[in-house]
């Protein structure tokens, strides 16, 4: 126990140190890994505490594509802030203290963090902890609630990545003729990389592997559609960086990648009607087969295969995306 | 020592908060944005701890477990966060594209010309 | 037997703990870039293995053992290749390795 909370402890200082320290530094470059290193803290503060499907999609997220992203666009707007002209930086500290006082006082009111009888832990976690193994019929009771006790709230998630993800390639491709392929690492200029050609060669069928095992082993152990389809993405990504755009295309083109963003959805939706057509209520999956827990089964393995292709396929279009744009001001600041 | 974990939530929050508002460029004010989600997965998540429980997948040696409700919300919510901080990138690009700047008192100066 | 186990896999752990310190210091204190990242290095591949052979007897015969082989196994590579690449890029955006006061533009 002394040791957990002598973690807790350290962990969450470190996270404030970084988030100080992204605050101060002016180089770009340097705040986003630091944001990369805030990502793989808080995953492990999330295996402290238990969480360990929601550390797997923070590592995966946080210190992953969360940064490769942002590194995409520091290449079109530049490296470093201006100094800025106005002052406001004072009167806004002043702010945040105040409202963190206020914020701070209200927390004397919280019952004490790690109470087994604190209100969270009352209601309906309680029927989760002691029905789902039973009632569902797999250990994981992470998986049993988002897939199937509040599957609804997940398909309304999926449903909202594909829209951000529409609305990533509309903004981007819809409006300027997609050029070239940008000099995000293109082919020729990964060809001299001959090191990370060979083990990225060597790693992406394992990472493919792996993210295959995390969404079929998502019943049993942390996993699941979410993780397994970031995990995908990040192997495609990976090839796409060392052996260019265009390579990567040749696998997975940008018109099947759309159709699997909305296939993803479709199978979600269409277990759900499927529950309906048998008689029962929608996203029910009982009455899927003759057997309740096995049509549970059947329904979450369903629903993590609808997560997984439209997580994986949205997140490498959103990666496709940032590829392609040209940018249409090429000047590049200093 | 109860509450250390909230007390640190709300220092995450401020921080983010503070570069939210205070910062000109706009992908810093996105990397803000983003300490003060994880603030709010991190309340979450320490709500959802029971002190000696174990991980909510069930085995047979344990009888007490963590909150699974609050891991599967913040679960979906780190997945959506990414999707819609690359919409907000994307925007990000485009206003780059149409004025050159992503500072803030820059894109005001430009567009009221 | 469970004792001796219990013996190297503790000193594995220090030893491997101890390297992580070592290599954090010197990425504080020494000099310039490429002497840093040798620092980051020997973190990275000797402390790692350490650690990770440590857990290993700790887990004994079982699956949690091999998936800690795995992830030795995937450390051993990628670590390497992700220092061969820092290098590389650093030299190739001019990062002489000398000494410098100020080390500035370590990436292309």
């Amino acid at each position: 126990m002394i040791v957990t909370q002598a973690l807790d402890v350290v962990l969450l200082l470190l996270l404030v140190m970084t988030a100080v320290a992204i605050a101060r530094v002016k180089d770009l470059f340097a705040t986003v890994m630091l944001s990369g290193i805030y990502g793989l803290l808080s995953a492990s503060f999330f295996v402290l505490m238990d969480a360990v499907d929601v550390a797997f999609t923070e590592a995966s997220v946080g210190a992953g594509i969360f940064p490769l992203l942002m590194l995409a666009v520091l290449s079109f707007v530049g490296r470093y802030e201006a100094d800025s002209k106005r002052r406001v930086a004072l009167p806004v500290f002043l702010l945040t203290l105040v409202s963190g006082a206020v914020l701070l006082l209200a927390t004397t009111q919280m019952p004490a963090f790690g109470g087994e009888d604190t209100p969270a832990q009352q209601h309906v976690a309680v029927r989760y902890i002691e029905d789902s193994p039973q009632e569902i019929g797999i250990p994981n009771m992470v998986t049993s609630v988002l897939a199937s006790y509040r599957g609804f709230d997940t398909l309304g998630e999926v449903l909202v990545i594909f829209t951000a993800t529409i609305g990533v390639v509309v903004v981007l491709l819809g409006v300027v003729q997609p050029g070239k392929a940008r000099s995000l690492p293109a082919d020729e200029d990964m060809a001299d990389h001959k090191v990370l050609r060979i083990v990225g060669k060597m790693l992406i069928p394992l990472i493919l592997l792996f993210a295959l095992y995390v969404q079929f082993h998502g019943d049993y152990g942390p996993g699941g559609g979410f993780q397994a389809g970031v995990i995908f993405a990040t192997g495609i990504i990976l090839y796409a960086m060392l052996f260019g755009l265009s390579n990567a295309q040749r696998v997975l083109p940008m018109p099947l990648l759309r159709g699997l963003t909305a296939l993803g959805v479709m199978i979600y939706g269409s277990v759900g009607v499927a529950g309906l057509l048998a008689g029962g209520n929608f996203l029910d999956y009982s009455v899927l087969a003759s057997d309740p827990v096995s049509g549970q089964h059947l329904g979450i393995l369903l629903i993590e295969l609808g997560v997984g292709v439209t997580v994986a396929s949205s997140m490498v279009l959103i990666f496709y995306a940032f590829s392609l744009t040209t940018s249409s001001d090429g000047s590049v600041e200093r | 020592m109860d509450f250390f974990n909230y007390w640190v939530v709300i220092a995450l929050m401020m921080t983010g908060l503070y570069i939210v508002m205070a910062q000109q460029n706009l992908v810093k004010k996105l990397l803000g944005l983003n300490i003060f989600q994880t603030a709010i997965f991190i309340l979450y998540i320490s709500v959802a701890k029971v002190l000696g429980g174990t991980a909510p997948i069930y085995t047979e040696s344990a009888t007490l477990y963590s909150n699974p409700l609050p891991h599967v919300l913040i679960l979906t919510a780190i997945v959506v966060g990414i999707a819609t901080m690359a919409l907000a990138l994307a925007l990000v690009v485009r206003i780059h594209g149409a004025y050159g700047s992503i500072e803030d008192d820059e894109i005001r100066d430009r567009s009221k010309q | 037997m469970l004792e001796q186990g219990n013996i190297v896999s503790h000193i594995c752990l220090l030893v491997g703990a101890f390297l992580i310190l070592s290599g954090g210091l010197g990425i504080l204190r020494f000099p310039d870039f490429f002497t840093r990242m040798h620092a980051a290095g020997i973190t990275e591949t000797l402390a790692a293995t350490l650690i990770i052979v440590g857990l290993m007897i700790i887990a004994g015969w079982g699956i949690v053992q091999l998936k800690l082989f795995f992830i030795l196994l995937f450390v051993m590579i990628t670590s390497p290749t992700a220092s061969h690449a820092l290098a590389k890029s650093a030299l190739h955006g001019g990062l002489q390795p000398k000494v410098k006061n100020v080390v500035d533009g370590d990436s292309p």
